[in-house]
């Protein structure tokens, strides 16, 4: 019998907590859970080309892509609405995506991971020298608008807040389903064995593409939430730094669900806020050594703790990707 | 019987190396031929060659009357050409039934394939239906790395039959089975594919496998066909046994000497 899906439950409840919660947090604790989700729907695009054998160093090319699409919407074609804005965004994404997914679906392995990196920082070199696009310093945006209407400060954040947590669950219940689908499955598949994928009908280099393009929209997606949480853009978006903490991310939280990357987030943002309230100096130590010890004693990431005695109860992708992971 | 593959002046080269030299063959319907020739004499090449894996250097491949040479394997399993491996090509962690949904999801195209779930009761009994007709749908939740080689060779020829194909490619189908367990599982396979009626075409160092199985010998030495037609006159002729009996006896004889 098929395990029941405790996913959209679980993304229910969590959404519904979320939201009360902001009415409950203080204003920096608000600020950090959006942060938090941003960088997570970075992250779920990490996962999702991870379980097709991609690793990419360069997803902050998307991340920079949907923070500058929501900045260049505002300035340019003078676009305040936040729905409008975060469409913008996922459509720049989808757009780049769509075009380099193109070339990045002929690489595999270490060429992939070096060919995303080098893109990321062809944008970072663009941005910083480019005095239009803010140069160094960036861009500024202006507070979002809802339907036209401006919001006070306070209202505005609470827009922020809520849109981000709704479109969060929606993005996480898509791919969710998506790594449930044949598709899914066929990206595991791929990483396994290309040869054969092929001689089921299936072009492996349309899974990859497709799951390249998912990485983009939801790296975009991330980074236009960002722009918006924090008013601002800058070059270091794209930065190899950038890409390389959503791989830690993602390593920290496993890719045996796609909740795990909200969970490596929440850990990565906790951890960094009080190493860098503690140690100031230090603060990149105490991050690599609690990595080191995920890797050592959580070798499929923090997702893993919750699947301790529950074995028999998961469902089959979490088992075989559960396995998988542990090889 | 009508021609489903005709093969015609093919050939391959790898730089100066020759793997096949003026590949003559036609493949009917309902056929069931065997493809011998000891190691390295080509058969695998001809395989690949016509089920897209290599592309041919020249010479034509048509299938049901169209042109395939040099198309991807993606396109020739599409057109109805399935085949298995030498060694198993499957997918280490998954079940079989995951294997078999897989397969089945495969043959469909659109957005369904991205968002409906693999599992699901329908594609479920369909799975078991075609591995019970290989007789390992009792094996369906285990997993590919706890599998025995005999059922690993069932699971690859039984994902090659989901699309119900026109023309079966087998690559030694009995290879890596203990010699006890070879007839059994050409039977199993027979069973298998006779559903379907499918023409197969297998490669086989067996030669009593291939008395028994084949109706029509295909015999391969150094890339170039050297016998082709009724299995007992094949098995019969005198450079197959002295180019091809001989030397896979003589291999069998230094493999139970190594053991």
């Amino acid at each position: 019998m098929r395990a029941f899906d405790k996913t959209p439950l679980a993304i229910v409840v969590a959404t519904t907590l979320l939201l009360v919660g902001f009415f409950v947090f203080p204003a920096w604790l608000s600020l950090m859970v959006v942060t938090i989700i941003a960088k997570a729907l970075v992250v779920v695009g990490v996962v999702v080309l991870m379980r097709s054998g991609l690793v990419s160093f360069g997803q902050g090319l998307y991340y920079c892509i949907g923070g500058y699409a929501v900045s260049l919407g505002e300035q340019v074609l003078q676009i305040t609405d936040i729905f409008v804005l975060l469409a913008l965004a996922m459509a720049a994404g989808l757009v780049a995506g769509s075009i380099l997914g193109l070339l990045m679906s002929r690489y595999r392995e270490i060429f992939f991971a070096m060919f995303s990196l080098a893109l990321s920082m062809i944008l970072y070199g663009i941005l910083s020298r480019t005095q239009s696009l803010g140069s160094t310093d960036g861009l500024n945006i202006v507070q979002p608008t809802l339907f036209g209407i401006k919001l006070a400060t306070q209202q505005a954040k609470l827009l922020i807040y809520f849109t981000t947590c709704v479109l969060a669950a929606l993005v996480t219940y898509a791919v969710h389903r998506y790594i449930r689908s044949p598709l899914g499955y066929a990206s595991m598949a791929v990483r396994d064995n290309e040869i054969r994928v092929e001689y089921l009908g299936l072009a492996p280099k349309k899974v990859f593409y497709s799951n390249y393009v998912i990485a983009s929209v939801v790296a975009a997606l991330g980074g236009a939430i960002t722009a918006l949480n924090y008013g601002h853009v800058q070059p270091d978006m794209a930065y190899w730094s950038q890409s390389g903490e959503f791989i830690f991310i993602a390593l920290m939280g496993g890719t045996s669900h796609v909740a795990a990357a909200f969970l490596g987030s929440a850990v990565f943002e906790t951890i960094r806020t009080y190493a860098l309230e503690l140690a100031p100096d230090a603060w990149r130590v105490i991050l690599g050594g609690v990595l080191i010890a995920i890797i050592c004693f959580l070798p499929k990431g923090l997702w893993s703790l919750t699947q301790f005695g529950k074995r028999s109860g998961s469902s089959d992708w979490d088992r075989v990707v559960d396995e998988k992971d542990s090889t | 019987m009508k021609p489903i593959l005709e093969v015609s002046d093919l050939n391959k080269s790898f730089g100066a190396v020759t793997a096949a030299a003026d590949i003559n063959v036609t493949i009917h319907e309902n056929e069931m031929v065997a493809v011998i020739g000891s190691n390295g004499a080509g058969k695998t090449t001809f395989v690949n060659m016509v089920t897209g894996y290599l592309k041919p250097t020249s010479g034509r491949i048509q299938f049901c009357g169209k042109d395939i040479a040099g198309r991807a394997p993606r396109e020739i399993s599409r057109s109805g050409i399935c085949r298995s491996f030498q060694v198993a090509q499957l997918f280490p962690e998954m079940t079989i039934l995951e294997h078999m949904m897989l397969a089945f999801a495969a043959l469909q195209v659109g957005l369904k394939n991205y968002f409906y779930p693999l599992h699901s009761q329908a594609a479920e009994t369909r799975a078991l239906e075609v591995l019970g007709d290989f007789g390992i749908a009792g094996h369906a939740n285990a997993r590919v790395g706890a599998l025995a080689q005999g059922v690993r060779k069932l699971l690859d020829i039984a994902i090659a039959m989901v699309s119900r194909p026109q023309l079966l490619l087998l690559d030694e189908p009995t290879s890596g089975v203990a010699i006890e367990e070879k007839f059994a599982l050409m039977e199993t396979v027979m069973g298998g594919v006779r559903q379907t009626k499918a023409a197969v075409m297998f490669i086989e160092h067996d030669m009593e496998i291939v008395s028994q199985y084949a109706r029509r010998v295909i015999a391969f030495y150094e890339g170039r066909i050297i016998a082709n037609g009724p299995t007992k006159e094949v098995l019969a002729h005198a450079q197959v046994r002295e180019f091809i009996i001989g030397e896979i006896q003589e291999a069998a004889i230094v493999a139970s000497k190594h053991d």
